[in-house]
């Protein structure tokens, strides 16, 4: 006697667990960048996030859904963990850490069901709480070690600057202090503990593309819309508008690109559906950044469309046989 | 040369996964195997309805009798594989999973039917009309033989409202393991572009398509050698990817046509036979021999030495794997047909029918599903589906019983082809209840037509 099912007999070895894996793989090379800029206050303000996302998961699975046979191996939480401690300054109080963690997993994850029923991401969830509950913490940005020359051991962001520069009229020849691009690239820039560094993300993401994890849409979309809308400002007035590099280099750009607007669970089905997707990230962060109140806005931008995802999801890829005629 | 060059490496364009190959046997010669001591012959080795015995209990037959006549519009004959004496007519189950009756000899000796021709001298000369090609198909009990078993005389008598343009003949071989196709055509290859003329001259089309994936590199350039002596046969390589035998995914890589929902490939103007098909139509109308045997590939990660066999319908596959060093002991699973479409067996003692293009033996570390997890919206199923579904979604209707929906949804659009479930991070039944779905769809569509 054999065992018998229905067909396929055979299965892709990739399961979550690998996906997981393989993202917690991909965030390592911006982590070695954060602890290289931050020092140790960035290896602790992660390690802090990432166990107290585990413990939340462990005691809600356990007490609350008291799942006898479940699994936090699954390595999602320390996804999230990871996220919210990349979203928020290395310096940042050890309990306000615990207090995003469990806005992130016990709020925006386990209340809807656990992974893959979220509907927003819950890194970044627990990272606008804590902006909007602790604005001044939040906005701390302490400087990186190769550059505390200067008065005192925080600073402000690229973006801060900028629009603190446009707001009190300086046009962008005259605001001091903007960091050169090498810097933004490599990461040498004051900014969340994770989100420095273009070039470590970048590899990150490579990495993913590589291992299929995730596919391009998602991330050259949201950069290249990015581009444009800011691109088309700049050529209109440059004494206004920075150059649009600055924006892709800057802030939670690449971060928010690769890492956190690819989130399978939030993000839309269809490869239509991931491109206005993509498309309205970047171009809601651009309109934030250059017009709204606060320097960076792409977790608002990613949070408004995962919203939007359920209406993005209605769109049906293109069916075999519905296109006759249209090929010749 | 110039057709290669021009359908240099097409294929299908949604979706489609990449399985490990394991064509472990294509380096296999075809062999004989010896004939069995008993065959058990289906009378139900086709879709429709099952063919009628016409041999008794006791009745002596020679290789090549008819002992099923074929029973309805959409049926087929069936023919002893042996010579020797009926000794029961039983009801097993046979490998469609389902009881079926069966006629089962006892073999003794190999005593032709006297109107065969068993020399291998190839007989080239096509002179006959269409009708007399189509009656020689339908006496030889010719199905599809690429697993779908369709009779092949039925499939080419287009209704007269609609008109045959190409014939497509699928030598895709996309399944993992199965090299039966394969080394079919690097022996028979002149035989083969025979039985395309024939087809050819049947359906009144001018010119034919051979799709072959290109991991086949020996079997396209010995094919393209001998079809150049035809009149429009074109071979065409094509890209290596699952489900390219589809009949659908093969008419849209070969034709750039695709086929409307609901409808068959005829609308298009394509007629899809398989080449091992072709091979048999070549045997049943310049050999007057019918349908009694056809290549097997016995395969398996385990097996010493996968090999193809040329099998007599009707033996017990166990023997199949018996002359390949008997069956591995961590089989978990017995797949008659390819990995991803066909179907698992209960036991072994199934004979081959005319559908069976293999028979692999599976360890558990490759049969095993994980537990199913949380979906994770990962949309790999929304990208690897051939036909432009949403896996995921259909899944859910299907669980949560929301037929309409799962209609509205285009289910029956569905080829089962299984890249869905075979993608799935999260290890979730997907075509599992994708077909449950379809299958009630049907029903209450037919309900809803009677009314």
């Amino acid at each position: 006697m054999y065992t018998v099912s229905a067909s396929p007999h055979i299965h892709a070895k990739q399961n979550v667990n690998r996906i997981m894996y393989d993202v917690i793989i991909a965030l390592l090379p911006a982590f070695g960048v954060s602890i290289l800029f931050f020092g140790m206050s960035a290896l602790y303000t992660t390690l802090i996030a990432i166990l107290s996302c585990i413990v939340i998961e462990f005691l809600i699975h356990k007490f609350l859904f008291k799942k006898q046979d479940f699994s936090i191996k699954d390595g999602s939480a320390v996804i999230t963990g990871m996220l919210l401690a990349f979203n928020v300054p290395s310096s940042i109080p050890w309990w306000i850490i615990i207090i995003g963690s469990f806005v992130a997993i016990g709020i925006a994850k386990m209340s809807f069901g656990g992974l893959g029923n979220n509907i927003f991401n819950p890194a970044l969830v627990g990272r606008v709480f804590l902006l909007i509950s602790f604005p001044v913490d939040m906005t701390l940005w302490p400087k990186t070690t190769l550059n505390q020359s200067v008065d005192g051991l925080t600073g402000p962001t690229p973006l801060a600057l900028l629009k603190e520069g446009i707001v009190s009229g300086k046009n962008i020849m005259q605001i001091k202090g903007l960091p050169n691009y090498q810097d933004m690239f490599l990461g040498n820039i004051g900014g969340s503990l994770g989100e420095i560094s273009a070039l470590a993300i970048i590899i990150g993401g490579i990495y993913l593309l590589f291992r299929k994890v995730i596919t391009w849409h998602i991330p050259v979309f949201v950069l290249l819309s990015m581009f444009v809308f800011s691109g088309i400002f700049y050529l209109l007035n440059p004494y206004m508008y920075i150059n649009p590099l600055f924006h892709l280099l800057s802030g939670g750009a690449m971060l928010g690109a690769w890492f956190m607007a690819t989130d399978m669970a939030t993000s839309p089905m269809t490869i239509k559906g991931q491109i206005i997707f993509a498309v309205g990230i970047g171009i809601i962060t651009m309109i934030i950044r250059m017009f709204g109140a606060y320097p960076e806005g792409i977790s608002f931008a990613i949070l408004l469309m995962n919203a939007v995802v359920p209406l993005l999801n209605k769109i049906s890829p293109s069916r075999y046989g519905s296109s006759l005629s249209i090929k010749k | 040369m110039k057709l290669r060059k021009k359908y240099a490496m097409q294929t299908f364009t949604k979706g489609g996964i990449h399985p490990l190959e394991h064509k472990l046997s294509s380096k296999q010669p075809i062999e004989m195997l010896p004939i069995p001591e008993f065959v058990q012959i289906s009378l139900s080795q086709h879709i429709g309805v099952a063919a009628t015995p016409i041999v008794k209990v006791g009745d002596s037959v020679k290789v090549g009798t008819c002992i099923g006549e074929s029973a309805g519009f959409i049926s087929a004959r069936v023919h002893s594989s042996v010579s020797g004496t009926v000794e029961k007519i039983e009801s097993i189950i046979d490998t469609s999973g389902l009881y079926r009756n069966a006629i089962y000899i006892q073999v003794h000796g190999d005593e032709w039917e006297s109107n065969i021709d068993r020399t291998s001298d190839i007989v080239s000369k096509i002179d006959y009309t269409p009708q007399y090609i189509l009656d020689k198909i339908s006496q030889a009990g010719i199905v599809g033989m690429g697993g779908a078993t369709f009779p092949l005389h039925v499939k080419l008598s287009p209704p007269d409202t609609t008109k045959p343009e190409v014939l497509i003949i699928n030598a895709v071989e996309c399944e993992p393991f199965l090299t039966a196709d394969h080394s079919l055509m690097l022996e028979k290859a002149e035989e083969i572009c025979i039985g395309i003329s024939l087809i050819k001259k049947v359906l009144g089309v001018d010119s034919a398509l051979v799709g072959i994936e290109n991991n086949k590199p020996d079997a396209i350039a010995l094919m393209q050698d001998i079809a150049h002596k035809y009149n429009g046969i074109g071979i065409v390589p094509l890209q290596i990817k699952y489900p390219q035998g589809g009949e659908k995914q093969l008419i849209e890589a070969l034709l750039h046509k695709e086929v409307p929902s609901g409808q068959l490939p005829i609308v298009v103007g394509a007629v899809v036979v398989n080449v091992a098909t072709a091979f048999a139509v070549y045997e049943a109308v310049q050999k007057n021999k019918p349908l009694i045997d056809r290549v097997v590939t016995v395969t398996g990660i385990e097996i010493p030495k996968p090999s193809n066999f040329l099998v007599r319908i009707g033996t017990s596959i166990h023997t199949l794997f018996e002359a390949v060093g008997g069956i591995p002991q961590n089989t978990e699973k017995i797949i008659s047909g390819g990995p991803m479409m066909g179907k698992a067996l209960i036991h072994s003692h199934m004979p081959v029918s005319k559908g069976t293009s293999g028979v692999i033996a599976v360890p558990y570390n490759l049969a095993h599903r994980d537990e199913p997890f949380n979906c994770i919206r990962c949309a790999r199923c929304v990208q690897v589906c051939p036909m432009g579904l949403q896996p995921y979604l259909l899944q859910l209707y299907s669980e949560q019983r929301m037929y309409e929906q799962l209609e509205t949804n285009f289910v029956l659009d569905c080829i089962e082809c299984g890249s869905c479930s075979y993608i799935c991070p999260s290890s979730r039944p997907l075509l599992d209840y994708i077909r449950l779905g379809k299958n009630k769809v049907s029903q209450i569509i037919r309900k809803r037509k009677q009314k």
